[in-house]
């Protein structure tokens, strides 16, 4: 089996400096010391799993760079790179694109006007891409990325501007199995995701909110927030074991594991061939 | 501008296009979801289903709304499911540079209903009429169709196709009478229902409030058909009359010496010295100063005319090349004639064309599309001139003016 690789930044410049989220107060800041400790402790998790971290400078007055998720959307060797909505974020995209380009990859950019938030918005279970919208990415993002690579993109709408990116309450696990917060969606969304899904596991509000569904997948491994005690039942029974590292420093700017994290091969439930 | 029946009219309009998989991901079913719920309706003008799971779908989507904020609130609602207009652009605008000439590449205009984009907004072109072109009013708020001639110098004329919308009556245009027709001409139709359908449209248009035009030709008269029309005026049936010198000669003087064309309406012979009848006829009207002085001198006293005058129908009578006389109602300068009936066209709901092939063509470039025309000929060819010449609206009745209209008045007047 080939080794997982994963892009990750170091929190060296990370804290609350702007409010784009209900997460984010810049009355409850980040202390430095325990960021750093908490990203080490994800970061020495995924080592342990033997996964090959690959690290990107950290820039200063870009705290948001640590939530690699965002860069872009990586298929294969082609680099389709981010276009925050927000102008503090779409600073990040520069620093981005050059570690691709210097990394092999072909670095692609949507048509001007087009929001498109990278893996934060889009992920594969089996061949068929998910890809959220309304709050950050925009349909008509999703709809060039499926002309782009020539896969089924289902775009659902998110709802609750808590879980602003689909990767805030969506997490595929296998082919044709993921976690999933359903109040996050509408009606049409839940439809489509049990429609294409029949593995579906929901995660409660409580553990929601506490990013239960921002969760690395490496293998049968599912590393996740504390405080996910009953989505950690749930996936001992569906034959996953969870590692919980605390990452509650990242909770206050809107992000947890998965967004700490950028996968360069393909996500375990990913089929790209 | 009378509203034509809500079928034909789409209200505020805007089309838009979607693709992507919006099967799959359930986009388009809550598009259209979206719209019901905003208060608007839909037309599916275009739908692609991709073949295989990769292929994207496409659709485009007509989105009615009574109101223009209710359009903006749907087109809001939809845009960010990835339901965008189709046309972004604004109609260009070039200025005459003469009087009586479009600017070279000035749009043409058809019978349909047609909007324009002007500063972001689709707007209703008025007085819509085929092969005309299309002025937009000093302040940019407003736009109606102009014809050739009247074009001034520093008019603001469309050109080119971009921000152009037309929209054809398709699914108006079959209805009740319309609908059962299967092919717009036929000698081989049952009249008896034919007749029945064309009743039961004048007693809508009636209903609605709008006006009911005659365009008749000179054979009205000579089969006898006078006494007919002049119930369907009295009747409240007929609100304008088109027509030119032979019907209003042959209807005078049959009034004033029962016959038409020198032939008795009794006897269906030649009356002696008939031949002169007609001329006497406009050589009397003429000294008497026209049709409304001869009436109100009691010196004309029944007839077609006569009617028109007392019930005040306007009436437009529209010279030609061959006219003896004129009357002197009859309006030779055929522009003249041409913008009075455009005037009188105002309002009209439905059209009943009976035995005259160039007054009923003149008409029927002049009637915008979603007016209703039955068209009553003893020659087939007559309609299909009409439906060639872009007024696709007419339904034909092949058959003699009287019995026809003997027909249409008792099943108006008699049976109801």
């Amino acid at each position: 089996m080939k080794q997982p690789r994963i892009l990750m930044c170091p929190p060296d410049y990370y804290g609350i400096e702007y409010e784009i989220n209900p997460w984010m107060s810049r009355s409850r800041g980040s202390t430095p010391e325990k960021s750093r400790k908490q990203w080490a402790a994800l970061y020495e998790t995924l080592k342990s799993l033997s996964v090959a971290v690959e690290l990107l400078a950290a820039q200063p007055k870009l705290p948001d760079l640590v939530f690699t998720a965002n860069a872009g959307l990586v298929f294969d060797n082609r680099f389709f790179s981010s276009q925050f909505r927000h102008e503090v974020r779409g600073r990040e995209a520069p620093h981005f694109d050059q570690w691709f380009a210097q990394h092999g990859y072909i670095v692609e950019h949507l048509p001007k006007g087009m929001y498109f938030e990278g893996a934060g918005d889009a992920l594969f279970c089996g061949p068929t891409l998910f890809a959220g919208y309304r709050i950050r990415s925009d349909v008509l993002a999703h709809q060039y990325i499926a002309r782009a690579i020539n896969r089924q993109v289902l775009a659902v709408e998110l709802v609750n501007p808590r879980f602003y990116h689909l990767d805030t309450c969506f997490c595929p696990l296998a082919p044709g199995e993921a976690i999933f917060h359903p109040a996050a969606f509408d009606a049409y969304g839940r439809k489509v995701l049990e429609g294409h899904i029949p593995n579906l596991i929901p995660v409660t509000e409580p553990e929601a909110n506490r990013f239960g569904c921002n969760a690395v997948v490496i293998g049968k491994t599912v590393i996740v927030n504390t405080g996910c005690d009953r989505l950690v039942g749930d996936l001992r029974a569906r034959g996953y074991e969870s590692i919980q590292v605390e990452l509650d420093e990242f909770l206050k700017a809107g992000g947890s594991a998965k967004c700490l994290t950028l996968r360069l091969d393909g996500e375990e439930a990913a089929v790209w061939t | 501008m009378t509203a034509p029946e809500t079928a034909a009219s789409p209200g505020f309009v805007e089309e838009v296009e979607i693709q992507g998989h919006i099967i799959d991901s359930l986009i388009l079913p809550k598009v259209l979801d979206e719209i019901l719920t905003h208060g608007g309706s839909f037309v599916l003008k275009d739908i692609r289903i991709g073949q295989h799971q990769n292929d994207p779908s496409y659709g485009r989507i007509e989105v009615h709304a009574p109101t223009m904020p209710i359009l903006r609130e749907v087109l809001d609602a939809i845009h960010d499911h990835g339901a965008v207009p189709t046309s972004t652009q604004d109609c260009q605008v070039v200025e005459a540079d003469m009087n009586g000439a479009f600017p070279e590449g000035f749009y043409s205009t058809t019978n349909y209903r047609t909007q324009i984009r002007l500063r972001g907004e689709w707007i209703e072109v008025e007085d819509q009429e085929m092969d005309c072109g299309i002025v937009i009013d000093p302040e940019g708020a407003a736009a109606r169709c102009i014809p050739l001639a009247l074009v001034r110098k520093g008019d603001r004329i469309v050109v080119g196709r971009e921000g152009l919308r037309v929209v054809p009556a398709e699914s108006s245009a079959r209805q009740n009478l319309f609908e059962f027709m299967a092919s717009p001409v036929s000698s081989e139709k049952p009249k008896g229902v034919t007749v029945r359908e064309i009743a039961a449209t004048m007693r809508r248009t009636r209903e609605t409030g709008d006006r009911i035009l005659a365009v008749l030709g000179p054979a009205v008269v000579h089969t006898g058909s006078s006494e007919h029309i002049c119930r369907l005026i009295r009747s409240g049936y007929l609100q304008v009359l088109f027509a030119g010198n032979a019907l209003g000669t042959h209807d005078i003087e049959q009034a004033f010496y029962g016959t038409s064309l020198g032939v008795s309406m009794d006897r269906g012979l030649p009356a002696e010295e008939g031949h002169e009848h007609h001329l006497r006829t406009i050589n009397t009207i003429r000294r008497l100063g026209g049709i409304r002085p001869a009436v109100e001198k009691g010196v004309l006293k029944s007839g077609i005319m006569y009617e028109c005058i007392r019930h005040n129908i306007p009436y437009v009578l529209a010279g030609s090349i061959r006219d003896d006389g004129p009357l002197p109602d009859v309006i030779t300068d055929v522009l003249e004639a041409q913008q009075k009936m455009r005037d009188l066209i105002h309002g009209v709901g439905f059209c009943l064309m009976v035995a005259t092939a160039l007054h009923a063509i003149a008409t029927g470039n002049l009637l915008p599309g979603w007016v209703k025309v039955a068209c009553v000929d003893i020659n087939p060819a007559t309609v299909t001139k009409l439906t060639d010449r872009g007024s696709i609206q007419t339904v034909g009745i092949v058959t003699d003016a009287e019995p026809f209209l003997r027909s249409l008045v008792d099943e108006l007047l008699e049976n109801k």
